[in-house]
């Protein structure tokens, strides 16, 4: 790697850093009720829904909210690509879309995974992207965040029975937070290039005299709110790598910046809410540290390039005049420096985004994607999702922390007890149920979906349930998912990834709001200071490792040292 | 239960209302407002017939124009079907592939003796990549200039003129738009 390839990571941690005490400002303002400058939109909104801005729900309530709402949101979209071909907005002549695929795609909006079975271009109507897609990229953030509000919440409060309004919570998500960015974000987009139109595909007459269909749409709508929502579902086959949806070196970085800055903001918001922002701040530098750990190696392997190309002629030198490295799957304009940095982002968030393909990634460079997400994607995360799936590992780290010592653990001023750690060990528990669980299922029943050989094919089918477990929805992409089987295995994984996640986590809120606040002691282990940090990111490790060790190393593993040998499969 | 399900069905309509007909509707009116050439495509018009995208590479096979990358969307360079080799690193498809684009560079510019740049003989990411680095088309320089029978110094020129940095010397990597490249070649010394 060159010190221009530091030299950006360098950069974009930095704006990450300086941009997390606004954003987290403005959503502690936002949750605690303070924004009230769009009241007069917000009010007939809660009339029709029966409800009002000052009644709150138990936890119980809450949860029974969300989830009617992401089954009503579910079916809508559902419904929508089912009969898309009767409907308008449709230039492209798209069919219906089979009810196998249609699931699959439902369940994967809904979750914030945009596991994408199909290719954008080729399968959905405009409508479809529009007044489909596009929505539940907004709810499905709004739904992570709100359930992250929840459990702030819940620590900040105390002796409290309520933990907030769903209805409320999620439209001020969506009208205060998500749509003036994206409003304001996807217009500066076209301005650098990504197309915004209703317009049917276009034929160019090349200049070899050819023909070039080339697909349109309304592209920088779908870009803005697919990041900033970590959601990643690309309006065209190959996401975020397609010129038009990323036509340059500086909107990928307003892509990469839109990814982070919600979820790194939330642990400010986090701190703010619970009256002491060094919480806040501890929580990030334990992601800080994970992720660039989990860059420094994704960049190091791929820079090396691949020996077996360098044995047929092949120049993959560092020079002034190429960027060397893995070019295989790659985009010339992001080179692997780049490349490696957004794969490491968008699976630290539960994004999903690609701006390279990351079945074609050195075999160590495709190992810490799948590493990001199998630890739960608590590296920042996805929205609301990161920190709630943080404050799990949380929880259980002072746990630990408190088996060491033999005092009853608390955090924040909150004792945890018994039934905190049973809900949160029934959130850690879902990714080996999911990953590996429904992985060996599919293994069993589905091998022929798998199109690559030796340990790669393992990689792939890996890949796949480790990503709609995490909601992440990246893909070693040639791996054939779009089956009746696995459309629906990945259907399930994603529902379980999310909504096993999310009742426990809403369930821990209520019992800690629930509970008085006790004044910290001299027994007390503080929760912000380094010790704590490196015992939270120990904790990651250890559970995800001893998790997946196994098998990441039948796969990838295997794949580095063959490969290294000069094997081929 | 009722409750919940009204609660929930209107907050869908609203939602859908505000962020599935509202908000690209209202971004597609700005964006053609403000930036109507980005908006719809960034489409090159030449006497009046659209030849291309300024962001979209297209296939080049003639021996006096440079060639982009390898492109695994549909036929080649299939704007309407992008699509990834994904090929394993590990794959022996993936490298008989290469292998055999080596060769085939090899034979298509015999004056060149340097291993052939790696973005050259791998597939892009989308297919549509638009663009090749530096030092691949320094590798085609002396094949086109033979071929429109113009010095390699004066086709050299029209190239380095072509070469866009990185973004504020900073962001992603210095890199020639195939098509542009082509374009201004075509206008320099046209074919025939």
């Amino acid at each position: 790697m060159d010190a221009t390839g530091i030299l950006q990571i360098l950069l974009y941690i930095a704006i990450i850093v300086a941009l997390t005490p606004l954003a987290g400002g403005y959503m502690a303002r936002l949750f605690e009720g303070k924004l009230t400058f769009l009241a007069w939109i917000e009010r007939p909104i809660y009339r029709l829904c029966g409800t009002s801005a000052d009644r709150e729900q138990h936890w119980t309530g809450y949860a029974l909210s969300l989830l009617v709402f992401n089954m009503v949101g579910a079916l809508a979209l559902y419904g929508l690509q089912r009969l898309q071909v009767w409907l308008p907005l449709n230039p492209g002549g798209m069919a219906a879309v089979p009810a196998d695929l249609s699931f699959n795609t439902a369940v994967s909006f809904v979750t914030n995974t945009n596991w994408q079975a199909y290719g954008g271009e080729t399968t959905m109507s405009y409508l479809t992207q529009m007044a489909g897609l596009s929505v539940q990229n907004f709810v499905s953030a709004a739904t992570g965040i709100v359930v992250a509000v929840v459990l702030i919440r819940g620590f900040a409060r105390h002796s409290a029975r309520t933990v907030g309004n769903f209805t409320v919570d999620l439209t001020r998500t969506v009208l205060y937070l998500l749509l003036p960015v994206c409003i304001v974000g996807a217009l500066v987009l076209v301005w650098l290039g990504v197309p915004q139109n209703l317009s049917s595909y276009v034929e160019a007459t090349t200049l070899e005299g050819g023909k070039q269909i080339i697909a349109q749409g309304p592209v920088a709508s779908q870009m803005m709110i697919k990041h900033l929502g970590t959601n990643g579902g690309g309006f065209f086959n190959v996401n975020a790598a397609h010129p038009y949806e990323n036509p340059s070196a500086v909107v990928n970085l307003i892509h990469m910046v839109a990814i982070f800055v919600l979820g790194a903001g939330l642990t400010n918001t986090f701190g703010r809410m619970i009256g002491d922002t060094r919480q806040g701040w501890a929580i990030l530098a334990a992601m800080g540290l994970l992720f660039v750990a989990g860059v420094g190696v994704t960049t190091w392997a791929d820079a090396a390039g691949n020996p077996a190309l360098t044995a047929i002629g092949v120049d993959q030198t560092l020079s002034p005049w190429q960027a060397g490295g893995n070019m295989e799957g790659k985009e010339v304009r992001f080179g692997t420096a780049l490349s490696a940095l957004f794969a490491t982002i968008t699976t630290a968030a539960s994004c999903g985004a690609v701006i390279a393909m990351h079945d074609s990634l050195m075999p160590l460079a495709g190992l810490v994607p799948m590493v990001n997400m199998m630890l739960g994607e608590v590296v920042v995360g996805g929205v609301g999702a990161g920190l709630y799936g943080m404050l799990v590992f949380v929880i259980l780290t002072v746990f630990i922390a408190g088996l060491m010592v033999g005092r009853t653990p608390e955090y924040v001023g909150k004792k945890i007890e018994a039934k905190e750690i049973k809900l949160a060990v029934i959130v850690i528990l879902v990714f080996p149920v999911g990953i590996l669980g429904l992985g060996a299922v599919a293994l069993l029943a589905g091998p022929s979906a798998i199109a690559g050989s030796g340990p790669h094919g393992l990689s792939q089918l890996l890949y796949a349930y480790t990503s709609a477990t995490a909601n992440n929805g990246s893909a070693f992409a040639s791996f054939g998912a779009n089956t009746v089987l696995h459309n629906t295995l990945l259907g399930l994984a994603m529902l379980l990834g999310r909504f096993v996640v999310i009742v426990p986590t809403l369930a821990i809120a209520g019992a800690v709001a629930a509970k008085k606040t006790v004044p910290p002691s001299s027994g007390t282990f503080p929760t912000h200071g380094w010790l704590f940090v490196g015992l939270l990111v120990a904790v990651v490790l250890v559970v995800g490792g001893l998790t997946f060790f196994p098998v990441l190393a039948l796969g990838p593993v295997v794949e580095h040292l063959s490969l290294a040998s000069g094997t081929l499969f | 239960m009722w409750t919940y399900l009204r609660s929930a069905f209107v907050l869908v309509v609203v939602m859908t209302a505000f962020t599935g007909l509202a908000y690209p509707l209202a971004v597609t009116g700005l964006a053609n407002l403000a930036f109507p050439w980005q908006a719809s495509g960034s489409l090159i018009v030449k006497d009046g017939q659209v030849v291309g995208s300024a962001l979209i590479g297209q296939k080049f096979n003639h021996p006096a124009y440079f060639h982009g990358r390898p492109s695994a969307a549909g036929e080649g360079y299939d704007a309407a079907n992008s699509a990834g080799s994904n090929l394993a690193p590990s794959s022996r498809k993936l490298i008989d592939d290469v292998a055999a684009r080596v060769a085939a560079e090899r034979q298509a510019n015999p004056d060149e003796k340097r291993p052939v740049p790696a973005d050259l003989v791998t597939a892009s990411a989308s297919g549509l990549d638009p663009h090749v680095m530096p030092a691949s088309a320094a590798y085609q320089l002396k094949r086109v200039a033979a071929h429109r029978q113009v010095p390699v110094e004066d086709v050299g020129k029209l190239v380095v003129e072509n070469t866009e940095g990185r973004d504020f010397g900073l962001l992603g990597e210095p890199r020639i738009n195939v098509l542009k490249l082509n374009m201004a070649l075509d206008e320099r010394w046209p074919l025939r």
